[in-house]
């Protein structure tokens, strides 16, 4: 392949904004905000990608989906870096991503509450709390939390106690 | 069959020679007496959220109530993903071509460096989080620490981990207060928790010199200037909790050099069965 022939970074971008999440596949990788950079270093693709928590056990999957959608498009030389820093938050997950996180069930988290290493809840825990999540089935603002971690890591559980939903909310980190 | 050896037998004395080489580390050159120190302290931070991460992981399956069965699962995948980091980062330091993985899986128990505490065994929940809580508010203040580092490597990771034992600290002093102040049983296995583990918390505050050449490096701090902030936190969620701290500043210590309970040789023998049944097998 030579660089002429190299397909634009922006048709990269668009390849891998249809790659699903493997753990909640309404969202794709670019709606997570996991992707961090997409380059081409001679004929190598560079795709850097980050991970939401140190121990998430979807990296692995995520890295292997990145790379069979990539070569399905005839890309052959493949480079997948990992990034840490900055580290990611929620707040790296697209308008998009949280539409459709909402629409699935999920109550996407709130916008700009990225946990910064302070004790969030404790001062919440005090005051009452002037956080709250919304129900993605009625809406309602009326929800417990029931426990801080749901069916994965990025996840916590509540319950509305208006329509009685269970369901997780994509908590902010 | 093969009988077993006396303790007269040629084999066995070329085994304990073979077995004090190994339990020396110090005898192996190193190019640089500030990487050495650097490695060590690597290996107590991923040594410690290795071990507890393992500890926690045994509660998968047998929590009081599924929500914090998953709970305790994701803390200790959190720990064990923090240890892949500082493991790695330990093996690249040392630069003698180890992973993670061949740090975790081959060492034996006189290689690990973790704090006494996280090797305790679990105990009841309650006991399990309070050994939580107690080593949340020192995790949650290194890692804080440990942003500001000299080294941009430590830095991330501590970055990374920052946001995710922020949770942990939140959750574990939640359920400490709940559980303290709350029932006569809750509060009763809670006080006795804390007077079991308070004895293994001081371990988190001793400096050595290699502790004390990181921190002159601005690598890491100096454990020391962890304790009051730690102390703070313990004392305003315990109060709230209706415990009573305990008086004794005795301190357990030794995991940092090396020197174990019986307890961590059970752990490291689950952990790293596969590796002991079958050298080298990878998936």
């Amino acid at each position: 392949m030579t660089t002429a022939t190299h397909p634009s970074t922006a048709e990269v971008w668009d390849w891998l904004s249809h790659v699903p999440d493997p753990e909640i596949p309404v969202i794709s990788l670019t709606d997570l905000g996991i992707v961090r950079d997409v380059a081409w270093d001679g004929d190598t693709l560079v795709v850097t990608v980050t991970p939401t928590y140190s121990g998430c056990p979807a990296t692995a999957i995520i890295n292997l989906d990145i790379e069979k959608a990539l070569r399905e498009k005839g890309v052959s030389n493949l480079k997948l870096k990992r990034q840490i820093s900055p580290p990611w938050t929620t707040d790296w997950i697209s308008e998009g991503g949280r539409e459709k996180l909402r629409a699935y069930g999920i109550a996407p988290p709130i916008d700009g509450t990225a946990a910064d290493g302070r004790l969030i809840g404790r001062v919440n825990r005090m005051t009452g709390g002037n956080l709250t999540v919304a129900c993605p089935r009625c809406g309602s603002a009326h929800t417990t939390k029931v426990s801080q971690f749901g069916s994965t890591p990025c996840k916590a559980s509540y319950r509305c106690d208006d329509c009685l939903e269970p369901f997780d909310y994509f908590k902010c980190i | 069959m093969p009988s077993l050896p006396d303790m007269n037998t040629p084999d066995v004395a070329e085994l304990a020679r073979e077995a004090a080489a190994h339990s020396h580390a110090t005898e192996i050159p190193t190019p640089d007496a500030g990487q050495d120190a650097f490695f060590e302290v690597l290996l107590r931070l991923g040594d410690a959220t290795l071990i507890l991460g393992h500890r926690v992981s045994e509660w998968c399956g047998h929590s009081p109530a599924l929500e914090e069965d998953i709970a305790l699962a994701n803390v200790a995948l959190d720990l064990i993903g923090q240890t892949q980091m500082w493991l790695g980062l330990a093996g690249e330091v040392e630069g003698k071509g180890r992973s993670a993985d061949d740090l975790a899986y081959l060492r034996d128990a006189w290689d690990f460096r973790n704090l006494l505490l996280v090797e305790r065994p679990n105990g009841d929940f309650g006991h399990t989080l309070m050994r939580q809580f107690l080593f949340d508010a020192w995790h949650f203040e290194l890692l804080k620490a440990l942003q500001g580092s000299s080294d941009p490597r430590v830095a991330e990771i501590a970055a990374k981990a920052a946001k995710e034992v922020a949770y942990h600290l939140e959750r574990s002093s939640d359920l400490v207060i709940r559980l303290g102040d709350g029932t006569g049983e809750s509060r009763r296995r809670m006080q006795d928790a804390l007077d079991a583990l308070w004895a293994y918390t001081g371990e988190m505050f001793l400096a050595d010199e290699k502790d004390v050449a990181v921190a002159a490096a601005g690598i890491a701090p100096n454990p020391r200037d962890l304790e009051a902030a730690w102390d703070a936190t313990v004392r305003d969620v315990l109060t709230e909790a209706t415990l009573a701290i305990p008086e004794s500043g005795f301190a357990h210590k030794g995991g940092k050099r090396g020197v174990h309970t019986e307890h961590l040789g059970y752990i490291l023998a689950e952990m790293q069965f596969l590796q002991r049944a079958y050298p080298g097998a990878s998936w």
